[in-house]
């Protein structure tokens, strides 16, 4: 297929775009076979609008005469309208626009065609290595190894080729417990706590069924990371209610008679849909600009973003305490361990581990527990809060995530190496981006596609020192304890940054940002300046004291 | 009374042995046990209620809720102690005169050279001479010298110059309470001005000529523009309400070139009532998300909160944008007056967002403008129906603005904070009574001193380290965005939940900033000592003079302790369900509690609910004790590493 024929108008003069806060400009809109392209015609002032296709959440047009007008909505939720001068013109840029942001074929989409302008010193698809994970775990515990059952992605599909799992357990009882577990995700390590010992595992739920099944194996599995006479817990993201009814398809829980050392706590955490409607609900409040009080706070209640923000930061606190407070083993799992499971654990560690709030640390962890895990970016990020398709599985799950992370930000604002703007661009990536990290469901399918081979990864261009620069917390230090965070309603706020933050003009904001970079720059100079001083003063005293001596 | 035990809010597991002490001033609780015996102190004149409730197995439960918003929860063993308590508290709380409050013993040990000193911090006359007047148009009046126009304005309001003492008096006669239209701020840049008055007595269909030739007055005072802007506001139906009493508003026909405008803010009895469903709220044990914003937008609050900015801003805009004066004015003009014509200035006016011109615009449109103070805030026992927390919103209308503009403010967020829990102390004589003329007959200022002069001495402490007078943000009128989603969609948790510090952030950028700001100032010191140094080492070597300049000045070591005051972090509970997680180590409530005094002892030690303390501590005067500025305390590294419960150290 040749983009060039979905492309019957490539260029239309006199457009005009039209943006919140900004001035109407005149200029000339191009399409190419991935982008959207806005140039304004003024000289003095050249200004340039690039936007993805696969950015594009949904397309409107309508029109008053020959003058027609598209409005297009965008999954990082930014609006704009553009005026187009000419039916046909505007009907065939509208058409366009709809096929080429919803091409079927990933490998269609702009990743597999991107070339960096940027030299590559970095090879980001090799620089988080589970190899390089478990050379650090070994350094303190020799409790666990690295198992390749799934090389081929032969046990599980949405696992990784090598896992984590305890010494004891042979691959062929780990083929076993595949077996009692949805999806074949069976539990394997998430995260070693080094103060204590103590770990988290994952997997997904154990399929009991209406008569109670149960699998020595399993049992044998998870009993093994129990410390001698110490007791587990049980993390289900289910309500009982949920998880209970999951049994008559199937699914089910860990009864207590078959695992006498674990204690299950059921957390009721929303999936799917639910949580699409939420932020469909939650961006439509945002955008509504009436001046009125009382139907916003009622939308934003409506809405209920922040709900379930509560109940996720929640539940990855309990599992945090459990592990650094009572000294226990934690077992985390939902239905099928891909969503409402990685939000836990993620959170979990960025609570505990120090190492999680560094910037290489954070994207290790994303990783890690998100695209190692399995977490299915293609679909849940195929489209955000403007689209009408409602398909089942799209759900803002890692927007969810990213938003907890914010919000603990927001309440240890020293204890993060990057800033809001890092948690904002990943949010972009992983709905539409020029890098392949974001693309597949899990790494067999991104295996299939080559990504590594065929697309740049994101860690190249963002761990590049131009780029992290924008993403480092000016007055980061670093803090090696256990963050806990309130989570209260009174402690919770809408993250303005996604959701307002094409709405609001952010200039007052951005001057406090560069304020505070100022404020830290010109001490560390200062802190140089004296260092340097104080050192040319003391040899000069030594000099002294040995002429001196003479 | 011994063995009372203070719960905890959050928790019902947390509470802590003590035991309480009544005196004149303060009710005292100090804790059992604990090494460091945490103390809790409350003033008297904070406690807004004091409810007895019914007596359970474990003992007599009292709870206290303070105008500060911090809510005490005992429960004392012997029904009849709690009784006796309850009992004296009641009448401590609500003095019959103004001798009683605590202004009247609080002693700083200044003398009283330093007394008048304090009080001249704020010096209105200079206001209206940086202001720009008296001028051409504008004049001191002298009609009110001694309050025979108007008992609760002040002995000197700025008229226009064309204005008569006969149509000041005429037109006295024609406003409510005789508060005649006056000069709150004059832009001298364009002529504008912002005047104030109550409503007129217009009724259906009295008129006033000498009012009217006031208002002419006004506009004239203006020259570059033909009207001048009327805002009443109220909501139309109180103003036309008001008319069947004689009262009323401004009817456009009978007066030439005004534009009448209403800009709906409720009345004072509403403001009490949503406060108080705001603080049910706040009060909420483990609220869900939707609990509590129902319940924020059934408080309507911010909505009032949102009419006074609206307010301020169509007022700021008049006057910068338009160029028209504007004449403000409710009913008695005494309470939504002041909050839009101090909002207003504070948009307009550059100067007001430092700390010193904030602590003039209070002086200038509360204080001196007749506010009432003691009424407002319950400060003598009273009326509970004129009790209502007027200039809270205002102080939450600035705040929600430092929100949005966080270069713009001199001041931090603790300085509103304090300025609020001092309204409420009576412990500086500032806010006493009613009027200029009362607190004159009291001698105030010969027997109370000035929170301004307090504040001012501890500015350290309340410095907005991200503020540069000659930043743009500071440059002229502040444009603010006013749709709800996009501001002041905010709950202030720093207020309203000031006392539960677990709910706050648990780092403070400022605090922070403040801190490496200070390293700063440090360093450039030191970076002077050095050159110096190296300067007479270089000369002392090319002389060929042995004197040897010992390392002696290493006191001046670098301080890279640029450490936030953090907070302890514990977690807190994450499972209401507890039954299911019974394992908790039964350590764990003492663990959380010594954090807490960690974290008390490393908060700034001029926060007004621990400086009470020191007061005490060394008997009501100790004010030399507190350090001038913050950031400094911090652990040793140790103390960090092996308890994260402790205090968190960014070191």
């Amino acid at each position: 297929m040749e983009f060039a024929e979905l492309i019957k108008t490539p260029r239309a003069d006199n457009v005009v775009l039209h943006r919140p806060f900004h001035a109407a400009v005149e200029g000339t809109l191009c399409l190419t076979g991935h982008h959207l392209i806005f140039s304004s015609r003024r000289h003095d002032n050249a200004e340039e609008l690039w936007l993805l296709h696969s950015n594009i959440d949904s397309c409107e047009k309508r029109f008053v005469g020959s003058l027609g007008t598209i409005v297009i909505k965008c999954k990082d939720l930014r609006i704009i309208q553009l005026d187009i001068p000419g039916m046909e013109e505007c009907l065939n840029i509208a058409s366009s626009i709809e096929v080429l942001s919803t091409l079927d074929s990933v490998t269609l989409l702009y990743p597999f065609f991107y070339r960096p302008m940027f030299e590559v010193l970095e090879d980001g698809w090799r620089s988080f290595l589970p190899d390089q994970e478990f050379e650090l775990l070994s350094s303190a515990t020799d409790e666990w190894r690295l198992s390749c059952i799934n090389k081929e992605f032969s046990v599980c599909p949405s696992y990784p080729p090598v896992v984590i799992v305890p010494k004891c357990i042979t691959d062929e009882e780990l083929r076993k417990v595949a077996m009692f577990r949805h999806g074949s995700r069976f539990p394997v390590l998430s995260y070693y706590h080094r103060k204590n010992g103590m770990i988290m595992m994952r997997s997904s739920q154990p399929l009991t069924g209406t008569n109670g099944r149960r699998c020595k194996e399993d049992e044998k599995l998870i009993n093994a990371s129990l410390r001698p006479g110490k007791r587990g817990y049980i993390i289900d993201t289910r309500s009982l209610n949920v998880a209970q009814q999951a049994r008559a398809k199937g699914g089910g829980f860990e009864q207590e008679v078959h695992y006498p050392q674990w204690r299950r706590i059921h957390k009721g955490i929303e999936r799917f849909n639910i949580l699409q409607e939420s932020l469909i609900k939650l961006v439509e409040a945002c955008n509504d600009q009436s001046h009125n009080m009382d139907r916003w706070l009622s939308k934003l209640e409506a809405s209920n973003w922040l709900t379930h923000v509560k109940e996720i930061l929640t539940t990855a606190c309990l599992a945090a305490q459990c592990i650094d407070r009572e000294g226990a083993s934690v077992l985390v799992h939902g239905t099928e361990g891909t969503d409402s499971t990685l939000q836990v654990t993620s959170l979990a560690q960025i609570i505990l581990d120090p190492r999680c709030r560094t910037i290489h640390g954070f994207e290790s962890l994303v990783v890690r527990e998100w695209l190692q895990a399995g977490h299915p970016f293609q679909q849940r990020c195929a489209q955000s809060a403007y689209s009408n398709s409602k398909q089942k599985w799209e759900a803002p799950v890692f927007l969810l995530f990213l938003d907890c992370v914010w919000q603990i930000l927001r309440q240890f604002p020293c204890s993060f190496e990057f800033n809001e703007q890092f948690l904002i661009m990943l949010f972009e990536h992983a709905y539409a981006s020029q890098f392949g990290t974001f693309l597949g469901n899990n790494e067999s399918e991104r295996a299939k596609l080559k990504l590594p081979q065929k697309t740049m990864s994101l860690w190249s261009w963002v761990n590049r020192k131009e780029e992290l620069s924008k993403f480092q917390n000016p007055i980061y230090e670093a803090n090696s304890l256990v963050i806990w965070p309130a989570v209260a309603p009174q402690s919770l706020q809408l993250w303005a940054g996604v959701f307002l933050r094409w709405n609001r003009p952010s200039q007052y904001l951005e001057e406090a940002q560069e304020e505070m970079v100022k404020i830290i720059k010109y001490n560390k100079e200062l802190q140089d300046k004296v260092k340097v001083l104080r050192r040319h003063l003391a040899e000069m005293e030594a000099a002294e004291r040995a002429q001196g001596n003479l | 009374v011994e063995n009372v035990r203070l719960l905890d809010r959050l928790s019902s597991r947390k509470a802590v042995l003590g035991t309480l002490y009544l005196t004149a001033t303060h009710v005292i609780f100090v804790e059992n046990g604990s090494e460091t015996r945490k103390e809790t102190w409350v003033l008297h004149s904070q406690i807004s209620s004091i409810e007895k409730q019914a007596t359970t197995a474990t003992g007599c439960p009292l709870l206290i809720r303070c105008k500060n918003f911090q809510v005490i929860q005992l429960v004392i063993p012997q029904e009849r102690d709690c009784h006796d308590v309850y009992i004296s508290l009641i009448r401590l709380a609500r003095p019959v005169k103004y001798e009683e409050l605590y202004c009247f013993s609080f002693n700083p040990k200044l003398d009283k050279e330093e007394r008048e000193q304090g009080w001249k911090l704020v010096d209105l006359n200079e206001e209206y001479n940086r202001m720009g007047v008296p001028n051409n148009y504008w004049q001191i009046c002298d009609v009110n010298r001694d309050y025979g126009v108007c008992d609760s304005y002040p002995t000197e309001v700025y008229v226009p110059k064309s204005a008569t003492a006969h149509i000041i008096v005429g037109s006295s006669k024609f406003r409510s309470r005789r508060r005649f239209p006056a000069l709150s701020y004059y832009c001298k840049d364009n002529n504008a001005s912002i005047c104030r008055s109550s409503q007129p007595l217009s009724g259906f269909s009295a008129r006033c000529l000498e009012d009217e030739q006031m208002l002419q007055a006004i506009r004239k005072a203006n020259p570059g523009s033909d009207f001048i802007y009327v805002v009443d506001t109220r909501p139309k139906l109180n103003a036309m309400a008001n008319r069947a009493a004689g009262k009323g508003y401004e009817n456009e026909d009978n007066y030439s070139n005004i534009k009448f405008q209403f800009i709906g803010i409720e009345n004072i009895h509403v403001m009490r009532n949503s406060l108080q469903k705001m603080l049910e709220v706040c009060e909420l044990k483990s609220p869900s998300m939707s609990d509590f914003l129902w319940g924020l937008e059934n408080s309507g609050w911010l909505k009032h909160i949102k009419a006074i900015m609206d307010a301020g801003i169509f007022i700021a805009k008049a006057v910068a944008e338009e160029g028209v004066s504007v004449l403000v004015h409710c009913s008695d003009g005494w309470d939504r007056t002041a909050q839009v014509c101090s909002v207003a200035s504070l948009l307009l006016d550059p100067y007001y967002r430092t700390m010193k011109g904030f602590m003039v615009l209070i002086e200038k449109d509360w204080v001196s403008f007749g506010h009432k103070f003691n009424h407002r805030y319950g400060n003598l026992d009273g009326d509970p129906k004129e009790i209502s927390p007027v200039i809270d919103q205002f102080i939450e209308c600035v705040w929600q603005l430092m929100e949005q503009f966080p270069c713009a403010f001199e001041f931090n967020e603790r300085f509103l904070i304090h300025i609020q829990h001092h309204i409420y102390s009576c412990q500086f004589g500032n806010f006493l009574c009613n009027s200029q003329k009362e607190r004159r007959e009291l001698k105030i200022q010969e027997r109370t001193y000035s929170l301004w002069a307090h504040l001012w001495k501890n500015r350290a402490d309340y410095l907005n380290p991200l503020y540069r007078s000659d930043h743009s943000q500071n440059q002229g009128t502040l444009h603010p965005q006013i749709a709800p989603c996009n501001f002041l969609y905010k709950f202030w948790s720093g207020m309203y939940n000031r006392f539960e510090k677990g709910l706050h952030p648990r780092q403070s950028v400022t605090d922070y900033l403040m801190a490496v700001k200070e390293e700063t100032q440090q360093l450039e010191e030191e970076l002077e000592v050095l050159g110096e140094r190296l300067a007479n080492l270089q000369k002392s070597q090319l002389g060929d003079n042995k004197v040897q300049s010992k390392q002696q000045d290493r006191s001046k070591q670098l301080r890279l302790s640029t450490s936030n005051n953090s907070l302890a972090n514990t977690p807190q509970e994450y499972s209401n369900d507890l039954k299911s997680f019974p394992s908790r180590s039964p350590s764990q409530g003492d663990e959380e509690d010594s954090a807490l005094i960690l974290t008390q002892d490393n908060l700034k030690s001029s926060d007004p609910d621990l400086s009470a303390n020191s007061d005490q501590e060394s008997g009501v005067e100790d004010l030399s004790c507190r350090s001038p500025s913050g950031g400094g305390c911090l652990p040793s590294e140790d103390s960090g590493k092996d308890s994260d419960e402790a205090v968190f150290l960014a070191g």
